[in-house]
């Protein structure tokens, strides 16, 4: 069984949303919300600056607290790629996972549910990537199955120096920045 | 770009390139837009087509379900857009479902610029423009009319003006963009550097960004390119006064003092001339007055440039150094909007001259030739001889104004001199944004007997017109054919996905309408569209129906580096690279460019400058709801340490206050340390004020408006719109 996972090479990644954009056509979020973002990273003082640059979302952790949490469980893993998903038919709205969860990543749809990126599992279901991996004009993420050490994610992961974000929450999250 | 003989010779066979049969999905394309709606549609249509949100023309496929348009992605097909489109042209579906656009005919009803309209039909619309435009040229001739279009939607307008009579067409895209790039360009290699760049980025071991913001300019086969270089490790240097997108991905980031590049790039050209980099072989065999040249730049050494540009003697010569390491691979950009400081083409030269030294023209990784399907125009009549000359640049005062000047129009309309201009079209360019000193092109308005807008937004420049047309936007219409000169040849079609939901029609049949009504129709011998696609496709030996089905037929590809035969050809003067030009000589300029300070921001104020975002086109796109939910309004960038010596803080709104005393909108402080302390930056587009753009008025700081100062270059006219100066106020000031 898959393990779904991405790496998103923050090298050649120049945040131009265009990844929130396709999110947004493809998964019909309305007005105001955005399942992903991008975070523009920058330290020291000018003119010796370094910047990285991340499309961030749900990284559909190993250890999911919004999982835990969830009173009703709607908040679930599917059995599919392990990708942590919403049953908004379940979902009372109560807003403990988005409590619970470090990244931020999870808002509270209009029609009353709790709402997050999906890792396009409705694509990923009939073999296409993400979509916001599909777009990416500088092909900068690569989305696959962690547990297939032949994967590109893992020849990507094993090959380049990569960082989580907030590994020390122990939510063991599944999306990799190569730096 | 001027049709070149050379590229004559490389004409297009009309085979195919044999890719997979992608187009099979495609289907249905091309019937859609006579009358098939919503309710008659079913499932899911991939229909090809082209985008329209920026100039780039990249190739598209929108997916419609059930008859409403879903999303657009790139077409794998399309080597443009490779497959993928940028943030805006995943965004496209917005400018269909905006609910700011206009939707139908607008005549206005009170004084111009109230914005008071009375709804018309397109009979009666156009009846009143006929009238206008019929009276003008009995009274003034077809030479008083003028037109402003952008982009290949305009063409069908330019044609009409041209069976009209008037020499006047103009775009922005010249004197307010790349004009002097394109200029500088020619003097020294006898041709432009046109659009799509003929950069060859992918390519580059070594890349030089002088302002060029890549991956927030996002201009999307450069940006992909620009991921590539960065994938095969190419060494990058940016030059910016911001810590751009950019310069986070540079080997090298050189904070340079605004106004000063000139300076850079002939200390670079001392140090790679002096240390004898520079390609010997190439500069020998190509080059024309390279002694001169090189006597010229002698005293430019990096001790002298360290003062004025703020960049260390050695940072300059490890960066020349590094550019000589991996040449001819090493491409110095050219850049897009170029209009800075006035000094522009002779910048643009100096880039141009680096460039030449380095042996990239011509060269893999450096300047390809490109190349374009031979598909030719549709065989109309000719057009009527214009009794007089263009009206932009009377007694040649900017000798090598190659396009027409859209200022010199204005200074035209605002004078009478040479002659007076009566009347202008504006197609899908916004001049009070695109112009600088707006006070100036409002005042030429006054002077006008008619002002047409045509549109898919009520943009500023609508609001002062007489007559507003709505058109459809790119999805729900036809434009011309995309023939264009690339790395390899291709034509493109650009057709209806979604019908236009209101009483909005595509320029073509506004175009045609007004033919008739001014008793032109003989230009437009069409009866269809598609008649027209078919007699320009079926000349050029090739199928429309595939074309449709498609959207794109690639030809063979051809060779574009002169070490795959491209002939090593320059169409100067002097049939060389002109390191020394005679004809700059000659008309009294810098035969090689010199330096010349610019002035500095008097106490307490700060140079503005501006640029753009990934998610939005000028000032045409901020209502797009789909990309105005990705950024729907500008901040003003201020050095952090700025900020804190005027007790300002971050996100509060502040006022800018030009050198006129010009106060914009109230714009949101952004405090970073990603900015030099003595400029302040703004993204273009925002603070719009026109009334019909509900959602975007009143959000964010206009750079426009505060763009009252601007100087010309005197080569080509161009404006140069980085020499205005602004002090921050709080908001309650």
């Amino acid at each position: 069984m898959a393990r779904f996972g991405m790496a998103i090479d923050t090298a050649k990644c120049v945040g131009c949303m265009d990844c929130v954009v396709a999110c947004k056509t493809e998964n019909n979020i309305p007005e105001g919300y955005n399942r992903d973002w991008i975070t523009y990273d920058s330290t020291g003082k000018f003119p010796t600056l370094q910047m990285e640059i991340r499309s961030e979302r749900c990284n559909h952790c190993d250890n999911p607290p919004c999982v835990d949490c969830c009173p009703t469980g709607a908040s679930h893993v599917n059995d599919f790629g392990k990708v942590v998903l919403v049953d908004g038919g379940l979902c009372i709205g109560c807003k403990a996972c988005i409590a619970s969860c470090p990244y931020d990543a999870r808002f509270i749809h209009p029609d009353g549910y709790a709402d997050k990126c999906t890792f396009c599992i409705h694509r990923v279901e009939e073999g296409l990537e993400p979509v916001c991996v599909a777009v990416c004009p500088t092909h900068c993420m690569t989305f696959g199955d962690l547990d297939d050490p032949n994967s590109a994610i893992n020849r990507q992961l094993n090959s380049r120096k990569h960082h989580a974000l907030l590994t020390d929450a122990g939510t063991m999250p599944r999306v990799f920045y190569l730096t | 770009m001027t049709a070149l003989t050379r590229r004559r010779f490389l004409k297009i066979s009309a085979a195919t390139v044999g890719t997979a049969a992608a187009g099979s999905a495609l289907v249905k394309a091309g019937a859609l837009f006579q009358g098939k709606g919503a309710a008659t549609r079913k499932g899911i249509e991939r229909i090809p087509t082209y985008c329209d949100l920026c100039f780039w023309k990249c190739g598209a496929i929108a997916t419609v379900k059930d008859g409403v348009l879903w999303k657009i992605e790139g077409n794998p097909e399309d080597p443009l857009s490779r497959g993928r489109l940028c943030p805006r042209g995943t965004g496209g579906a917005g400018a269909h479902f905006d609910p700011d656009r206009l939707r139908t005919p607008l005549v206005r009803r009170l004084k111009r610029g109230e914005e008071e309209w009375v709804e018309a039909t397109w009979d009666e619309a156009l009846g009143i423009i006929a009238e206008k435009m019929d009276r003008i040229r009995k009274t003034y001739g077809p030479e008083a009319m003028a037109l402003f279009s952008h982009g290949i939607g305009g063409n069908f307008l330019k044609h009409l003006m041209k069976a009209y009579g008037t020499p006047n067409i103009t775009a922005p895209s010249f004197a307010q963009c790349r004009g002097p790039r394109d200029v500088g360009f020619r003097l020294t290699f006898g041709e432009d550097v046109s659009s799509p760049e003929r950069t060859d980025i992918k390519n580059a071991q070594c890349l030089v960004l002088i302002g060029s913001h890549l991956g927030e300019n996002m201009h999307n086969t450069q940006v992909q390119e620009f991921a590539e270089a960065i994938e095969n490790d190419a060494s990058i240097i940016v030059v910016d006064p911001r810590y751009s997108i950019a310069a986070s991905k540079a080997k090298y980031y050189l904070p340079i003092k605004p106004g000063t590049d000139l300076a850079l790039i002939l200390a670079w050209m001392n140090v790679i001339v002096g240390e004898n980099l520079y390609d010997r072989e190439y500069v020998t065999k190509y080059g024309f007055g390279f002694e001169q040249f090189a006597a010229s730049i002698r005293t430019f050494t990096p001790e002298w440039a360290f003062p004025e540009t703020g960049i260390t003697p050695d940072v300059i010569q490890k960066t020349a150094r590094e550019m000589a390491r991996y040449r001819p691979a090493t491409l110095v950009h050219p850049g897009r909007h170029v209009t800075w400081y006035g000094d522009d083409t002779q910048r643009s030269r100096a880039i141009a001259l680096l460039n030449a030294l380095l042996g990239s023209w011509g060269r893999r990784g450096g300047f390809y030739t490109p190349v374009s399907m031979d598909v030719p125009s549709y065989p109309y009549p000719d057009y009527p001889k214009p009794a007089k000359a263009k009206v932009d640049n009377p007694a040649n005062k900017y000798p090598f104004a190659h396009e027409t000047l859209t200022t010199g129009i204005r200074e035209a309309t605002l004078t009478g001199k040479p002659y007076p201009i009566k009347g202008w079209m504006g197609y899908a360019t916004n001049l009070i944004h695109a112009l600088p000193n707006e006070q100036e092109t409002i005042q030429a308005i006054q002077n006008l007997d008619l002002l047409v807008v045509v549109d898919v937004v009520p943009s500023e420049l609508a609001g002062w017109a007489d007559v507003v047309l709505p058109e459809s936007v790119y999805l729900e219409r036809h434009d011309d054919l995309n023939v264009e000169w690339f790395r390899e040849p291709f034509v493109a079609l650009r057709q209806p996905v979604v019908e236009a939901p209101h009483d909005q029609k595509p320029n073509w049949w506004i175009a045609k309408q007004l033919a008739e009504k001014l008793g032109l129709g003989r230009y437009f011998p069409w009866a269809t569209i598609d008649e027209y696609f078919e007699k320009r496709m079926s000349d050029a030996g090739l199928s429309y129906e595939e074309l449709k089905r498609r959207g794109i037929i690639r030809g063979a590809k051809q060779p574009i580096y002169f070490d795959e035969g491209v002939p090593a050809e320059f169409p100067t003067p002097s049939g060389k690279i002109e390191f020394y030009s005679v004809q700059l000589a000659q008309a009294g300029f810098d035969p090689v460019p010199k330096y010349k300070r610019p002035g500095s921001p008097p106490p307490g104020s700060f140079r503005l400058l501006f640029g753009r975002a990934p998610v939005h086109t000028f000032s045409r796109t901020q209502s797009n709801r789909i990309l105005a939910d990705m950024m729907d309004e500008n901040e003003v960038w201020v050095n952090e340490d700025i900020v804190r010596r005027l007790g300002l803080r971050n996100g509060e709104y502040v006022k800018l206050k030009n050198q006129d005393g010009v106060v914009s909108n109230r714009v949101r402080l952004k405090s970073t340390q990603r900015i030099r302390p003595d400029c302040v930056y703004l993204v273009h587009g925002f603070g719009h004020t026109a009334k019909g753009l509900k959602f975007p008025l009143g959000k964010g700081a206009s750079d426009a408006q505060l763009i009252t100062r601007y100087e010309i270059d005197p080569l080509m006219g161009g404006t140069a719109m980085n020499v205005n100066f602004v002090t921050l106020e709080t908001e309650a000031a």
